[in-house]
């Protein structure tokens, strides 16, 4: 059995008597230790889609089960339990809490798991070792490099050893060299056995991954694009194809 | 998320925001100071008129008080007699409801003097052994009037501290307690050998004051000296000190037989003041003593009775209106600092929709965000609680200063819990709207959030 089974998943807004359809029946699996990334152009549905994988949302039809559990049903309290045991998150903009230390941030998930103080600090500095940052705990996220601050991010992503970690552009608001070390970590984390989803709109990134799903238009493209999906190493930053209609990659 | 934790973060939030927290809980403060020393006000107000009354006899004390002829047997008013010794008898013998009755005949304008030294008696009354239960004196030395004095209408006299204090110095001026048993006093002339004096009285709050006095070195004094019992003390226990007693009989046949109008003796008592035996049919015992006293004054109801229900009455009446208007005033401020609350945890959660997002994506559940802000809501009140308690020491401090008094303010433990449990309140409602709206936020919209 896949770790994650999405089948014929869609989400549906209204928006003033007219239907958007940011999901468009989705089905896909995602086998326990894959490093996966999730691609698309802008506005295709990529962070809808991994909202609903990451249990932040619910889909409008179809069904999702993760690690055994079917969770389209799931209450907001049950899914506030599955997030905090089972799911890290990366986002784009590091989220992490600025009135908080270093430390003290990558021990937010597990305040909210009941763990004691002695048991979290433990923890969260052996996250915090294992993204190199073990010399800042005491720091104001402020105070770090935005590289540094995603790599708290990370720490934070692991530190309730989840049975999944989604990225949404977690180089996005990186520079290219900080970007590669990022990866990098996603990669040796991917090499000790995390799965891993990384959400991207830039083809470069998603050719670190073995595998690749591409969204357009809230569906999952029918094939491959190969100069999409990076690899047309020669003239990266050539405008793409328009994709299905909808706005071509733009960065 | 435990509570202790919760409790922390929430700290922190308040200390974050110093100026903004202090601003906010400024209600809650006004509110718990008045509250506390409102309240510490009405509680030394009772207090002093609580023992004041029991420093004018009890709450068991019934006074025969002569009345103007009711206007139906306006007939008949040169013959009404007024208050006797022939009513005192006839209480005695045929009311047994009565348990004490006590005559007093006040004689006015009398001045005691020894050597150079005079003293002016708050009153000097003719009175019976009675007046001791009567009047809840406490006979500290000597003795009281005897059978024989009063048969003999001897020329003796008790009496209070204060007198002794004028006449032959207070303890506090001369270092010593003199105790004038068998001293000479004259009354107008008259030489009278005090017999007895009795303890000295005073409130609660003047006995603490004397003891700290007494703990702490003496200062030296410039100017005259206070005087013991007067200017600070309450009222009720300065009278009771400077009581002069005598027999009746001698008050009788020394100074009233010759006094009255052209000569001619005046027999009225100015006052008969009665006890009843069980306070529980002080009614019947009234109506006995009505039924006596129609007899003796031969259907002319020239007198009453006044209990002192109506006087404990109208203590408990100004206690309540204080009570409410302080309850009033405080609870007010307390409205306002809960909408100051209310309106500084929404700001509060506006401010930090985008972390409150980052804690519902890494797993905090809607209850955990409400009790966070709850709580956060429930510390900052409970602070203002703490500060506001800390002002109402001040509070009553100045008033105490600026106003001192024998019925000195005392701040309560039971007030103290109401008011803070009354924040607590506070800070749980105000609290209550921010709170479901941050545990309702959807943590996409919310991480959305600039
Ligand atoms: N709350 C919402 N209400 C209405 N429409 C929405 C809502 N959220 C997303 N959409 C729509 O759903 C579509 C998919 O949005 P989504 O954010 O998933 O795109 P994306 O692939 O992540 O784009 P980007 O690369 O720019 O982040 C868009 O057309 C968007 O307008
Ligand atoms: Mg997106």
């Amino acid at each position: 059995m896949a770790l994650v089974e999405l089948r014929n998943v869609s989400k549906i807004y209204q928006l003033g008597g007219e239907e958007i359809r940011a999901l468009d029946d989705v089905s896909f699996d995602i086998d326990e230790g894959e490093f996966i990334s999730i691609i698309g152009p802008s506005g295709s549905g990529k962070s809808t889609l991994m909202h609903i994988l990451g249990c932040l949302d619910s889909p409008s039809r179809g069904t999702i089960q993760l690690d055994g559990m079917m969770i389209q049903d799931a209450s907001a309290r049950e899914l506030a339990a599955i997030r905090n045991r089972k799911i890290g998150f990366v986002f784009q903009f590091f989220n992490l809490l600025p009135k908080l230390n270093v430390v003290q941030n990558v021990e937010l998930p597990m305040i909210y798991s009941g763990v004691s103080a002695s048991e979290r600090r433990r923890r969260a500095m052996a996250a915090l070792a294992s993204v190199d940052l073990a010399n800042r705990s005491r720091h104001r996220p402020s105070q770090l490099s935005g590289g540094q601050q995603q790599r708290v991010a990370v720490a934070r992503a692991l530190v309730n050893d989840p049975r999944i970690i989604f990225a949404d552009e977690p180089t996005g608001n990186l520079d290219s060299h900080t970007g590669e070390a990022i990866l990098g970590l996603f990669r040796r984390l991917s090499v000790e056995g995390r799965t891993i989803v990384l959400v991207t709109h830039d083809p470069e990134i998603a050719a670190v991954t073995p595998r690749r799903i591409e969204i357009r238009d809230g569906r999952i493209a029918e094939k491959i694009d190969l100069t999409l999906a990076g690899l047309d190493r020669e003239a990266p930053t050539i405008p793409r194809r328009p994709a299905g209609g909808g706005t071509g990659v733009t960065q | 998320m435990n509570l202790f934790n919760t409790i922390l973060v929430g700290l922190k939030e308040v200390w974050t925001h110093k100026f903004r927290s202090v601003l906010t809980m400024l209600g809650i403060i006004l509110g718990v100071a008045s509250l506390v020393g409102m309240a510490a006000v009405i509680k030394g107000m009772e207090n002093g008129m609580k023992e004041a009354m029991i420093a004018m006899g009890g709450a068991d004390k019934v006074l025969l008080q002569e009345e103007e002829v009711p206007s139906h047997q306006q007939h008949l008013a040169d013959q009404a007699p007024g208050r006797t010794m022939v009513d005192v008898e006839a209480l005695r013998r045929s009311a047994p409801l009565l348990r004490v009755v006590s005559p007093e005949m006040r004689v006015s304008g009398v001045v005691a003097t020894r050597g150079e030294k005079m003293a002016m008696p708050s009153e000097l009354c003719g009175v019976w052994p009675a007046v001791v239960d009567m009047n809840l004196h406490t006979l500290a030395h000597g003795r009281f009037f005897t059978e024989l004095d009063e048969e003999n209408a001897h020329a003796v006299c008790v009496i209070g501290t204060g007198i002794r204090d004028e006449l032959f110095g207070a303890p506090e001026d001369v270092g010593r307690e003199i105790i004038p048993i068998g001293e000479l006093v004259n009354l107008n002339g008259q030489p009278f050998t005090i017999v007895g004096m009795f303890a000295h009285y005073e409130s609660e709050q003047e006995k603490k004051m004397r003891e700290l006095a007494r703990s702490k070195p003496p200062e030296t004094r410039a100017g005259p000296a206070r005087q013991r019992g007067f200017g600070r003390g309450n009222w009720a226990f300065w009278r009771k000190n400077y009581t002069m007693y005598i027999p009746l009989n001698t008050a009788w046949i020394r100074f009233r037989a010759a006094s009255g109008l052209d000569n001619i003796p005046d027999p009225r008592l100015s006052d008969i003041d009665l006890k009843v035996g069980s306070i529980e049919r002080v009614d019947v015992a009234l109506q006995q003593a009505r039924n006596v006293l129609m007899m003796t004054h031969r259907g002319i109801e020239d007198f009453s009775f006044r209990t002192q229900e109506n006087n404990l009455e109208s203590i408990n009446k100004q206690i309540r209106n204080a009570r409410l208007s302080g309850g009033f005033i405080a609870a007010i401020s307390l409205l306002v600092g809960g909408i100051g609350i209310v309106n500084i945890m929404l700001a509060s959660i506006n401010e930090r929709i985008r972390e409150i997002g980052i804690c519902k994506a890494v797993g905090a559940s809607g209850l955990a965000i409400f009790a966070q802000i709850l709580i956060e809501s429930v510390v900052i009140a409970l602070l203002g609680a703490a500060l506001g308690v800390g002002a109402s020491y001040g509070l009553v401090a100045i008033l105490a200063l600026i106003s001192p008094s024998a019925n000195a303010p005392l701040i309560t433990p039971l007030a103290m819990a109401i008011a803070v449990a009354f924040s607590a309140l506070v800070g749980v409602s105000a609290g209550l709207f921010p709170a479901w709206k941050a545990a309702r936020l959807n943590p996409i919209q919310a991480l959305r959030n600039e």
